[in-house]
């Protein structure tokens, strides 16, 4: 169903080196604490404010780099937001275009049915849990699969080898634990 | 203006070639983890390497602005991070990118995820004076290096090898790698698996 490999590693490439040409590296997980940003400045308006020179906020990861994020939170109209939201858009149009996902398939990945059963509770807790961690992890590390692994990879930067060593270290023992069955 | 169009064009060009490779799939991330489906790590690999070559080769011409580089520091964050961030990719079969695609794609657990990593970096948000003071956000081997040194690159290189060489040469490293890396790694449990 995934179209072959070599087709789909050039077109990734050439997405990933477009990118570099003509604005700067692809990279996504920065973007849900902006989201989070604009959520929390919209419940509290205290939150991120401007200064003379930019903007800061009462959180110290949003005022960190002079304010670079609380910045994006009050423009959210800035390439790398609205580079995400495209993101949203591409795949919509492109699982569109090749005739959808089974409602069944939507709603419980096969692989998962096959190891962990029907139970939807359990596979939205995991999903949850799992985006929980994702997050997290990638906060801490800086970036994430697309910023650090492939990106970062790409432009031979040593952070980038670190995070892809980590991710895979604990990615293929959890995956190997869980996913025992082939669906 | 300008910078909103190239966001939207290659935005959704990156979200359909998610799509198409299956990246948006718990399924291929599942099965790529297992080891029981390389096709979808080989897809990486070739992409990782394409991207190198184009790049490196295209600063080596002037083709390519140095300046568009963007490295991130090491720490030992870093690993720690990447460590939570691939047990979570495995448990939940959607790393940060690949799930707005998923939710996107109508696929409801991807909603989820998106919901609790919203919630994941607000909590990254809160804790992160205490991972400041620890030290463990502190740079270490240079911070902000790649392996070699890239001319007219802001970012210092950890080795005096041309970085361009050095790009190319790795880049044409994962090509060879996605291409010598097989499409299992685990034995088959039947001879007959169903084909994809």
């Amino acid at each position: 169903m995934a179209m072959n490999w070599k087709i789909g590693g050039l077109l990734l490439g050439g997405v990933f080196f477009l990118a570099v040409l003509l604005v700067k590296p692809i990279g996504v997980s920065t973007q849900f604490v902006i989201l989070d940003g604009i959520i929390g400045d919209a419940v509290n308006s205290e939150l991120v404010t401007k200064t003379e020179e930019g903007y800061t906020s009462t959180n110290a990861y949003l005022a960190k780099s002079n304010g670079k994020y609380a910045k994006s939170v009050m423009n959210p109209l800035n390439y790398s937001f609205i580079f995400v939201l495209a993101m949203a858009v591409g795949g919509f149009l492109s699982v569109l275009t090749r005739g959808g996902i089974s409602a069944r398939e939507r709603s419980i990945p096969e692989l998962w049915r096959a190891n962990m059963g029907d139970g939807v509770a359990l596979r939205y807790g995991a999903a949850f849990v799992g985006g929980f961690i994702v997050l997290y992890g990638a906060r801490l590390a800086g970036g994430c699969t697309s910023g650090h692994m492939m990106s970062g990879m790409m432009q031979t930067s040593l952070s980038g080898y670190i995070f892809a060593a980590g991710a895979f270290a604990a990615a293929i023992p959890v995956s190997l634990m869980l996913f025992k069955k082939e669906a | 203006m300008t910078s909103i169009i190239l966001a939207i064009v290659i935005g959704v060009a990156f979200g359909a070639v998610l799509d198409r490779i299956g990246a948006s799939n718990p399924n291929m991330i599942g099965k790529m983890l297992n080891l029981t489906n390389l096709n979808l790590a080989k897809t990486i690999l070739l992409a990782i390497g394409t991207g190198s070559v184009l790049m490196f080769a295209g600063q080596m011409l002037g083709l390519v602005d140095v300046g568009h580089m963007s490295v991130k520091a090491a720490y030992v964050g870093v690993f720690i991070g990447g460590l939570m961030l691939g047990a979570g990719w495995a448990l939940a079969g959607y790393c940060p990118g690949t799930g707005v695609v998923a939710a996107a794609s109508g696929r409801k657990d991807a909603l989820f995820f998106i919901a609790g990593g919203l919630l994941g970096a607000a909590a990254y948000m809160v804790t992160y004076p205490m991972w400041k003071s620890s030290g463990l956000l502190d740079s270490i081997a240079g911070g902000k290096v790649t392996l070699g040194t890239v001319p007219g690159s802001k970012f210092e290189g950890i080795t005096a090898l041309s970085g361009d060489i050095l790009g190319i040469v790795l880049g044409l490293g994962f090509i060879v790698l996605a291409f010598a890396l097989p499409e299992r790694l685990t034995p088959s449990k039947s001879e007959l698996q169903p084909a994809e």
